[in-house]
């Protein structure tokens, strides 16, 4: 089964296989980032601007702020959560309070010929 | 439709997941869906289309609550120019205490209410779904819908509710507000556009419709045509609140009579359909078209829309417009008794944050109808109007017991003070909004002193950037936030200050960042101490705000703990309900899936 995944509700909710599952407004520690110069950035999530798969992992950019700094701004790609079986659809979502590491994409969009 | 010389969607690719789904499914024909739905039950509604319905349902009024509260939805009633009579405001508090009841009580409202909202629209929360048709028929055989009061198409048209009544006005804007809603609420042409699509038309000289924010706007102007003077409207194009990108309305050099607005009107909301952004819902709203055009291309390409020839724009009245706009020695809103221009009087009264109970809601009706008022208003300030008072009944109908509750005089804090809908029952919403306003006023009516000659102070809590309090254009503007208070993550808010409309716009500057919900009583106490202190005689707030510079502000006073208790600090998010016995997500009654 192909994941489905997107943001609702101008960007409010993550949604995978059409059910709400992660929400802005929670606050996410950030280590090794480039959104800000605080280490960890205490960061709010305000709103998701655009979510990706990368299996297993359900990835997003997320607008938001440092909270400690006021860095306004989008992280890199961040893990929001797993879909590890990809036949049963179920969303393990990661836990914003532990420290996550946001990564910029590597892999082109269309592979090299 | 009106004369347009493009008339039929230019199509382009649908990139957006929205816009795939409106593709499939929107506009009108979502109500069959919607009803069958309704018959079948929520849990008919297959888990994998719920996204694509939820979101089509908007367009009907309809807005799914947040997690923890599924199959409750929100119903948003569009009443153009906020204007009712008694009968239908009755007709709506029977709604809300037949339909709008939830699983718990709120702590300050009870169950069972009605909110007045920011764009003159009323919101009722809880509805379930098996009961829309009902509710469906209640309102239109009497004359109220929630068609597109919601979605990506023409809301609710938004003016002065006292058009034709007001004492200083201009045109009388109401028949030009009738005449738009009659053509553009179920037009095929305008039923899928890009985003949301506010319209303002203003005809008073105050400013009442608020017509700098919002997407398009028809002004008050005079401009002289074969030597006569022709009273009609500028049109101004691409304001809003949302996202920390607002936006003040810009002036497109158009000048409309009456007749023509919806000529006018049918061909910027062409060219928006036609050439906004459907692959970014995030830059989808005309005002970053207009960023990008600029007023004077904006202009030309509406001229491909419209059979005759542009005129300029004529002479604006801006600088007699007062509403909400931070004077010292002109009402901002239109709270208290004010004489109509046919010797009746209407009165404004005080909603705090907007809500009433449905039983209020409905004894208001009855004593309105009791006076012989032919009107009630919604404001754009979350007040209500009573119309139509005769001068020989004034005093009686202010000794009514419902105004001790809903007063024509109220404190200064609670007369300004608006609040959106919050992490009650919204999805955006980072914090709890309209208890908290509450809260807020009473501990500032308890136990700070007014300034001199402040009769209003306008403070606007917003939960999040979406801006539905608009937050931007208050003496003190509230925007929900997050911090961390002894390690441990608060709600909180970023305080602007000196926003306010009238002549000269101005957006609040944000001066002080992340402070905790429970020291933002302390902050405007300490706020107002300074500002006694230092004012000039007769300088209104916005007046002693403007004359700092923001280094100045942003030292101005610090936010401080008080005897204000905060009982929402923390993450009312994060659970199903915020006022339960039991918050956590877990205790919801709401089913969470189709098998629950």
């Amino acid at each position: 089964m192909v994941t489905s995944v997107h943001q609702l509700d101008d960007g409010a909710w993550l949604s995978v296989n059409d059910s709400r599952e992660v929400n802005v407004s929670d606050l996410w520690w950030l280590s090794r980032h480039d959104f800000c110069e605080c280490e960890p950035a205490d960061f709010l999530a305000e709103g998701f601007v655009e979510i990706s798969v990368d299996h297993p992992n359900i990835e997003g950019r997320i607008a938001g702020q440092c909270i400690v700094c006021g860095e306004s701004g989008v992280t890199d790609w961040l893990t929001l959560g797993r879909v590890i079986d990809s036949d049963d659809g179920r969303f393990y979502p990661v836990d914003p309070s532990s420290v996550h590491v946001p990564n910029r994409r590597h892999r082109l969009a269309t592979p090299p010929e | 439709m009106s004369g347009g010389l493009r008339t039929g969607p230019l199509r382009t690719p649908m990139p957006s997941k929205v816009e795939g789904w409106k593709d499939e499914v929107y506009g009108g024909d979502i109500r069959e869906h919607l009803f069958r739905f309704a018959e079948q039950g929520w849990s008919t509604i297959p888990e994998d289309e719920r996204d694509a319905w939820f979101e089509r349902f908007k367009w009907w009024g309809l807005y799914h609550q947040r997690k923890g509260q599924e199959s409750y939805f929100m119903m948003r009633i569009g009443t153009p120019n906020g204007r009712m009579t008694p009968e239908q405001l009755r007709v709506v508090g029977e709604i809300a205490n037949e339909y709008a009841s939830g699983p718990v009580d709120n702590p300050e409202f009870g169950n069972a209410y009605a909110d007045f909202t920011t764009r003159q629209a009323i919101q009722l929360h809880w509805i379930q779904l098996q009961d829309v048709p009902a509710i469906f028929e209640r309102l239109e055989s009497n004359g109220m819908s929630t068609i597109q009061a919601c979605g990506d198409s023409w809301r609710n048209i938004v003016g002065s509710p006292v058009a034709g009544r007001d004492g200083d006005e201009h045109l009388d804007a109401w028949p030009v507000i009738q005449q738009l809603h009659e053509e553009f609420k179920g037009n095929e042409a305008f039923e899928n556009l890009p985003r949301k699509w506010k319209v303002a038309v203003t005809g008073d000289t105050r400013g009442a419709g608020q017509g700098d924010i919002n997407d398009l706007a028809f002004e008050p102007a005079t401009k002289t045509i074969d030597g006569e003077e022709v009273k009609g409207f500028n049109t101004l194009v691409g304001g809003g609140l949302a996202r920390k990108e607002p936006r003040f309305a810009r002036d497109i050099d158009v000048f409309c009579t009456p007749e023509d607005v919806p000529k006018i009107a049918a061909g910027v909301s062409a060219l928006f359909r036609d050439h906004g952004n459907r692959e970014n819902r995030f830059k989808a709203r005309i005002k970053f078209l207009v960023d990008e055009w600029g007023t004077e291309k904006v202009r030309e390409v509406l001229q491909e829309y419209v059979d005759h020839e542009l005129p300029t724009a004529g002479e604006n009245l801006r600088e007699q417009y007062n509403y909400n706009a931070g004077k010292a020695d002109e009402p901002g809103d239109y709270i208290g008794v004010h004489e109509q221009h046919d010797g009746d009087y209407f009165v404004g009264l005080s909603v705090l944050v907007g809500r009433m109970g449905a039983d209020d809601v409905i004894e208001l009706a009855d004593v309105a109808e009791s006076y012989g008022s032919e009107m009630i208003g919604i404001t754009q300030r979350q007040n209500l109007i009573v119309a139509d008072v005769a001068e020989d009944d004034l005093d009686a109908f202010l000794d009514e017991p419902l105004l001790e509750e809903y007063s024509p005089d109220p404190h200064p804090f609670m007369r300004g003070s608006i609040a959106c809908t919050g992490t009650e029952f919204c999805s955006l919403s980072i914090v709890e909004t309209k208890n908290r306003m509450v809260r807020y006023g009473r501990w500032l009516r308890d136990n700070v002193e007014v300034p001199d000659g402040i009769a209003e102070f306008h403070i606007h809590l917003s939960g999040c950037t979406a801006s539905c309090a608009q937050p931007q254009i208050a003496d003190v503007s509230l925007r929900g936030m997050k911090t961390r208070k002894d390690g441990e993550p608060v709600e909180a808010f970023d305080i602007g200050l000196g926003g306010g409309l009238g002549e000269n716009p101005q957006f609040a500057d944000w001066v002080e960042m992340r402070v905790a919900a429970d020291e933002v009583p302390g902050y405007i106490e300490n706020l107002l101490r300074a500002f006694e202190d230092e004012r000039t005689d007769g300088e209104s707030f916005r007046e002693f705000i403007a004359r700092h510079d923001e280094e100045e502000l942003t030292g101005l006073v610090e936010p401080k703990e008080t005897s204000y208790e905060d009982p929402y600090m923390g993450n009312t998010k994060m659970t199903w309900y915020p006022y339960a016995e039991n918050p956590e997500m877990e205790a919801s009654p709401a089913p969470s899936s189709a098998d629950d």
